[in-house]
């Protein structure tokens, strides 16, 4: 019984990592209705980031994870003039293939610079102990530091004018437009900041597990689902259905063998987007 | 359609490619040609999805790894002639794609997207857990199945020509769906899916339809291609790399058009022949493959084509 | 002789939003009705119940007859009833001969791509739209594009028609234009639902008139009648072009 419980809180922890990583993803469809296939790359980037601190620059683990959010902004507003402002209003199809062209390009030369090999970067960091289970310290770490940048990132869309410059744009960029709102900037910020987002969780992701070049592609998955479980475009519901899906990984590892959960997860996938369209914590109306 | 000229350039062309090789006999040749003939395969029948139905199906090489499993399994163990086993490879991996297709296709854009690589990924594993096919290690063809087809220089020679045959169907159906009622309206809902339906398409039927058809010769090409290869295994068999390289190449030519992603497919090829050669740039295969597609979407979304068709209208007409 | 279009107390929410409510009416076949109202008033919402966008909540909809509540719209298309958007949505890259030839191979009857042509030719005589059948749809201008909406939709032979705010955005002479053919349609046999801001218009097109306001019912009547309707008049708040429509028709 007490095993049951240490593994939900463990997964609550790990789900709040994701609940970050899939909030930058659907801020950006919130904001822009683009897709960004480049997601499971920038979260890859985040991870290497955290290799680059540690490892080459010496630096506290943690530290990362600030740096790749400004970095990761930057990298995204740049994105975003590159590839993906001229696919705004053209057919999804364009804004999907040149998000996936980015997500080549970054996979390719992570490749090349990285090759295909596991990374792993140590962190030591005391846990709590609870009667016979040791909650690690980075699974906590990782759990705090996802949901205070998620409380930040609330505060920046409801309390700055940033924010609701973004609001106003993701409900209707046209009335924003009219309202005087640079609507063009507003989108390159948004983008910035849903990169930023998945920068910052690949950073806290590899404290907690080894990765390779190609790992962000399973935290892309991770993070569709997690987005079809909180309802497009609806970050809240994003951390709730990180959290969401962290429990239901708990509860199934023991179960099956670490290679079918992609599958399960797949198969999740497609249910929730065919049995619940709006998202199972659809807080927005339609 | 045989009263238009194309269908006969069409013809005419295998005919050529098929021959090429043969009356210069060169083996080399033959197996760039025939490398790139599998690429057109794949891109014609990807273009009936990406460029008409306007459906990117990320996972499409999944076809053609299931399709090379089922030929290899029934001439390995049961001794089936190649021709029948790649037939029955076709019809079964149809049959499959219609049956995933019909759950799948319920979603739009990126998440449609994003399962048929979750397809591609699910039967890759399901395979390499599958004793029967080998699990992990695959199929080894063993040498008598070449026997029938009078010895493997024979066989090389006899698969080169069905691919090649392969190919030319693959662009005379592009050609026929195009021009059919059943074409335009998948064009239609490739334009725009909801008012296709208001106009009376029935649009999860030709959805359905056209994924399960858009299956079919990948399977085929994919049993005879593994039969000449000897050897099928899971990695090689479903590497999503090639599937997303046949989305580059159908974008490259022109999606939507006819000769769009054969054009690409051997553009693509040569280019990548040439890369692979030269030293630094064989690890940046994907980074190109990807600048590539970039610009294309960016700059020249209608491909090589639709340059063409903007500077010589009237080529749209002889063309398609 | 039962009504060609039966609509029964339909109601239909959108998250907290009741955008449609009890609504019920009727339409007989070659008549012309009218669904005014403020804007937000749900009108765009009921063209989209009755041909199968979205479904209901409750209330039926039946057409010659069958019940076609909740049907897809590909099916109700089939039965003869077709139905033009407010926000127009031309098939862009397709010709404007492709555009209808789809309306017309996959509307009422199972046509060929050759049989479809020719009634693509004759219906694009009727509202215009003849010289520009190999242009691309997403290259025409304004009126073009509300032509082709209505003609890809009468290419499809319906029995009803269902018209959303075609006149918005014309001037005019295109808007006199356009009701001319609107009034070509009916003498055809063809019934018509439809929704315009055009108050003169569809004052005078009208030999019904349907208001709704906040997705009810509001007045129901002749055009006259429905203009002297003190509760259509507050529902306006007053505009004077309304009493202006009716007095002028």
């Amino acid at each position: 019984m007490i095993g049951i419980v240490a593994s939900i809180i463990d997964g609550v922890l790990i789900g709040s990592v994701y609940g970050l990583a899939a909030m930058g993803l659907t801020l950006i469809w919130g904001v822009m209705k683009v897709i960004n296939l480049a997601h499971g790359a920038i979260i890859m980037l985040g991870m290497f980031m955290l290799y680059l601190i540690v490892t080459a620059l010496g630096l506290p683990a943690y530290s990362a994870t600030p740096v790749m959010i400004a970095v990761g902004f930057v990298l995204g507003v740049a994105l975003y003039w590159i590839a993906v402002h001229r696919m705004i209003g053209r057919p999804e199809l364009m804004s999907l293939l040149a998000t996936f062209s980015v997500n080549m390009v970054l996979i390719g030369l992570g490749t090349a610079w990285w090759s295909t090999s596991p990374y792993n970067v140590p962190v030591s960091i005391a846990g709590v102990t609870w009667g016979r289970y040791t909650f690690t310290g980075t699974h906590i770490t990782a759990a705090i530091l996802a949901v205070l940048i998620a409380g930040l990132l609330y505060l920046l869309l409801y309390r700055t004018r940033v924010g609701k410059a973004i609001r106003a744009v993701a409900n209707n960029r046209d009335a924003a437009e009219l309202a005087g709102i640079p609507t063009t900037q507003v989108l390159s910020f948004a983008f910035g900041l849903g990169v930023a987002l998945a920068g910052a969780s690949g950073t806290l992701i590899a404290t907690l597990f080894p990765f390779t070049v190609l790992s962000g592609e399973a935290y892309q998955l991770k993070s569709f689902v997690v987005t079809v479980l909180g309802g497009l475009g609806n970050p809240a519901g994003a951390l709730l259905g990180g959290i969401a899906l962290g429990l239901i990984e708990g509860l199934a590892t023991p179960f099956m063998p670490v290679s079918w959960i992609p599958i399960v997860e797949f198969g999740l996938f497609v249910f929730c987007l065919i049995a619940f369209p709006r998202g199972i914590f659809a807080f927005s109306k339609a | 359609m045989w009263y238009r000229p194309f269908p006969w350039l069409i013809v005419g062309a295998a005919l050529v490619y098929a021959l090429l090789p043969y009356f210069t006999d060169n083996v080399q040749l033959r197996e760039s040609l025939l490398l790139a003939a599998i690429y057109i395969i794949l891109a014609s029948n990807l273009n009936l999805m990406i460029g008409y139905a306007g459906y990117v199906n990320f996972g499409n090489i999944v076809f053609f790894g299931l399709g090379g499993y089922v030929c290899l399994y029934l001439v390995n163990d049961f001794q089936w002639p190649l021709v029948l086993a790649a037939l029955v490879g076709g019809v079964a991996v149809s049959a499959v794609a219609l049956l995933f297709g019909l759950g799948i296709l319920r979603l739009r854009g990126a998440f449609f997207a994003l399962a048929t690589i979750g397809v591609n990924q699910a039967i890759a594993q399901l395979v390499t857990n599958f004793e029967p096919w080998g699990g992990a290690t695959g199929i080894y063809l063993s040498l008598d199945a070449y026997g029938p087809l009078g010895g493997p220089l024979q066989a090389l020679w006899i698969t080169y020509l069905l691919i090649v045959a392969l190919m030319a169907v693959s662009l005379l159906a592009s050609y026929a769906i195009r021009n059919s009622k059943f074409g335009l309206g998948l064009l239609a809902i490739g334009q725009n899916e909801d008012a296709a339906a208001v106009l009376g398409v029935p649009t999860p039927l030709y959805k359905a339809l056209i994924y399960s058809a858009s299956a079919f010769l990948p399977a085929v090409a994919g049993g005879i291609y593994f039969f000449k290869s000897g050897i099928i295994e899971p990695t090689s068999a479903f590497n999503l790399q090639t599937s997303i390289e046949a989305i580059v190449m159908v974008m490259l030519g022109g999606a939507g058009t006819i000769l769009g992603p054969a054009l690409g497919a051997f553009l693509y090829e040569e280019l990548r022949g040439y890369l692979l050669t030269a030293e630094t740039f064989s690890h940046f295969q994907l980074v190109i493959a990807g600048v590539l597609l970039l610009l294309i979407v960016q700059f020249v979304p209608g491909g090589l084509m639709g340059l063409i068709y903007r500077r010589l209208p009237r080529m749209r007409k002889i063309l398609e | 002789m039962s009504a060609l279009l039966e609509v029964a107390h339909l109601s239909k929410r959108f998250g907290g939003l009741e955008a449609v409510s009890d609504l019920s009416f009727t339409l007989d076949e070659g008549e012309i009705l009218g669904l005014i109202g403020p804007n937000g008033a749900g009108k765009s919402t009921v063209f989209n119940l009755v041909n199968g966008v979205h479904r209901p909540d409750s209330g039926s909809v039946i057409f010659q007859g069958t019940d076609i509540t909740g049907e897809p719209p590909y099916r109700i298309v089939r039965l003869g009833l077709a139905r033009t958007h407010q926000i127009v949505q031309p098939l862009a890259e397709l010709s404007v001969l492709d555009n209808c030839t789809v309306g017309a191979c996959f509307g009422r009857d199972n046509l060929s791509l050759a049989q479809g042509r020719t009634v693509v030719r004759e219906v694009a005589e009727l509202v215009g739209l003849s010289g520009r059948l190999e242009d691309p749809a997403g290259q025409l201008t304004t009126v073009g594009k509300k032509r082709l909406e209505l003609g890809r939709a009468l290419c499809s032979r319906p029995r009803l028609l269902l018209l959303d705010e075609v006149l918005a955005g014309l001037n005019p002479t295109e808007t006199e234009r356009m009701i001319e053919v609107i009034q070509k349609i009916r003498t055809r046999g063809v019934a018509i639902l439809i929704i315009e801001h055009v108050m003169r218009a569809i004052m005078s097109l009208s030999d019904r008139i349907v208001v709704l306001n906040l997705g009810r019912r509001l007045a129901e009547g002749s055009p006259a009648t429905v203009a002297n309707d003190p509760k259509v008049i507050e529902a306006y708040l007053g505009d004077p072009k309304l009493l202006a429509a009716v007095e002028h028709s």
